[in-house]
């Protein structure tokens, strides 16, 4: 098995535990609501005005919802693994239907939030690895603490204090134009590009400090050069192995970001389905989260890879 | 700040499932620039005082409304003013301090206790014990950590049980996983082994040999934990998915507060100052002083 192949395979492995952990949480959510589970499966399916004890009883006799709940569970999960995530309960909608619909918005503030750390924090941390300790250098220290001390929360209200109320040049709700992803986009992008600048950073100065670096530069490389042949592809994996660790941040940021703001999207039809105890959306918006988080982190395994052939003659072994 | 020492990655992350930069083991024993640890136990032992004292000493209900005094400015009174429904300001503060900081002491007490006994069990044993919590570990990092909370929070909403399993739950993995990888390398090491010819039982080597090395790193892991915590429940409460009102809790003040933040900025200084030092003084108490 070739490193490619084993790094998809541990992915997948991953995929599939997070199948099996949204979905026995969501069994469990389901268990717990209050009230005739029967009762609610059949509004659902007929209507309030049409549901009755026969109608409730027929539910329950096909669904098998007085016996014991292990059996129950096993349905439950069968189903998952068939892709059957069931209605939304709230608005009636196929629940695929529904994420389909959720999906794009968030993808496009992860993608402008990825945008906007690659254009912030790349070339902040370029110029400060270059110079180590120098004044820029501390500046963006500081910087990093900072932002990283605030909740993402606190960071989102900061902004649209700033530039929604006060200054008022941004929206702060809303979605469909440019203007109004920025400063969700912002919100996310900051903490993680002040970061990505001290991981940038690290990984420049690493590289200047090595014995290859001094023999290209010995050799009489003009700077850009010396950057672009020795630097760039050797800074770079630390830096794309540390966007894999804040997959994390992302997702959760999204969650919050987008409640925060009153965005469409996967984040914020998780928190309302939790409102609405809709448990199918619940149970869908949790399993393409987590999909995409591990889906993000193949991605970063596949170009850590692609960067490092070392990695790939590890497989021999 | 001293920039040869700055190749730390600064802070932990916003979330849950902190992950500091491994350092090797023996470079946290010493707690590095000397001040960072008073000034965090300082800190977070005024905000326990003010925690567990500030309702008796301000000798308010933190339910009693006083509707002819909504949002009124700081007094001998009310030391912090009144909210938005008339209640006494500083012992709502209080009281959700003291929520943050038990919930984050109880959640990484309860999440350290079963991710270290875990992960002992696992180094010590190996084999299929080491199989099964290792994928059960490998599960629970599979979805990122404010998602579980939420999940497992979402069983019973607004309760306070569910939220603090679901805490608990992604927090010990960190904990399971330094002590199996810490704890093997301890094991399989040349003292552990003479001691063990030498005939002391387990309990002394891992009194004399696992302890000394663990402590340090568990001390870092745990403050991490309790400032993601902290965050964490002030996050769920300001989207307003955690705990719900009337809860004294610092996230929920301040999505209720917010409205009024052009009237009455007093009443949101407090809630966002408590939770800024909070995370503040944990963190500061897990920095370590790893020189590069």
């Amino acid at each position: 098995m070739t490193r490619w192949q084993r790094s998809l395979a541990q992915r997948l492995l991953q995929a599939g535990l997070v199948a099996l952990l949204v979905g026995v949480f969501s069994f469990l959510i389901m268990r717990a609501l209050p009230g005739d589970a029967a009762y609610r499966i059949a509004a659902a399916r007929y209507g309030y005005d049409l549901v009755d004890g026969a109608a409730a009883a027929a539910v329950r006799a096909e669904l098998g919802l007085d016996g014991h709940w292990l059996p129950a569970l096993g349905r439950w999960l069968a189903d998952l693994a068939q892709g059957r995530l069931g209605v939304s309960v709230v608005s009636g909608e196929p629940v695929w239907h529904e994420l389909l619909h959720e999906l794009l918005p968030s993808l496009g503030l992860a993608a402008a939030t990825l945008a906007l750390v690659a254009l912030l924090g790349l070339p902040l941390g370029l110029a400060c690895g270059l110079r180590p300790g120098g004044r820029l250098d501390r500046l963006s220290l500081a910087l990093a603490v900072a932002l990283r001390a605030l909740p993402p929360f606190a960071l989102g209200l900061v902004l649209i204090l700033l530039f929604a109320v006060q200054l008022p040049v941004l929206p702060a709700a809303g979605h469909g134009d440019a203007a109004s992803l920025l400063l969700p986009a912002l919100t996310l992008a900051l903490p993680l590009a002040a970061t990505a600048a001290r991981v940038v950073r690290e990984a420049v100065a690493a590289v200047a400090a090595s014995a290859y670096w001094a023999f290209g530069r010995g050799k009489g490389l003009p700077g850009a050069v010396l950057l672009w042949r020795h630097g760039l592809r050797n800074a770079a994996l630390p830096v794309v192995a540390w966007l894999g660790v804040q997959a994390v941040l992302l997702v959760e940021g999204v969650v919050i970001v987008e409640t925060l703001f009153a965005r469409p999207g996967l984040g914020h039809a998780m928190v309302h389905a939790v409102f609405g105890r809709d448990v199918p959306m619940i149970q869908g918006t949790a399993l393409l989260l987590g999909a995409l988080f591990v889906g993000f982190n193949a991605l970063v395994d596949a170009a850590c890879l692609a960067l490092d052939p070392r990695r790939r003659d590890e497989a021999a072994e | 700040m001293n920039p040869a020492d700055s190749s730390q990655t600064p802070g932990p992350p916003h979330g849950l499932s902190p992950a500091p930069p491994l350092a090797p083991a023996r470079a946290c024993a010493a707690s590095g620039r000397g001040l960072a640890r008073p000034l965090a136990l300082a800190l977070l032992g005024a905000l326990a005082l003010l925690a567990v004292l500030g309702p008796w000493l301000s000798g308010h209900d933190p339910r009693v409304q006083q509707l002819d005094a909504v949002r009124a400015l700081p007094s001998a009174a009310h030391w912090l003013g009144t909210d938005h429904l008339g209640r006494d300001q500083f012992t709502r503060l209080a009281l959700a301090l003291r929520l943050s900081l038990g919930l984050a002491l109880a959640t990484v007490a309860m999440a350290a206790l079963a991710g270290s006994a875990l992960g002992l069990a696992a180094a010590w044993r190996g084999g299929w014990p080491d199989r099964l919590a290792t994928t059960l570990a490998d599960a629970v990092q599979a979805l990122p950590g404010l998602l579980l909370v939420l999940l497992v929070a979402a069983i019973s909403p607004g309760d306070f049980g569910p939220l603090y399993a679901g805490l608990a739950l992604a927090l010990w993995v960190e904990f399971f996983r330094v002590v199996r990888l810490m704890g093997r390398g301890v094991l399989q090491g040349a003292p552990v082994e003479a001691a063990r010819l030498l005939g002391f039982g387990p309990l002394a080597i891992v009194r004399r040999h696992l302890w000394p090395e663990l402590a340090p790193v568990l001390l870092t892991l745990a403050a991490f934990g309790a400032a993601a915590a902290v965050l964490a429940l002030a996050t769920l409460g300001f989207v307003g998915v955690g705990l719900q009102p009337p809860t004294a809790e610092l996230g929920l003040m301040l999505i209720e507060l917010l409205p009024y933040w052009r009237e009455a900025p007093w009443l949101l200084l407090p809630p966002v100052s408590a939770l800024v030092l909070l995370t503040a003084g944990f963190m500061l108490l897990a920095r370590r002083g790893h020189a590069p």
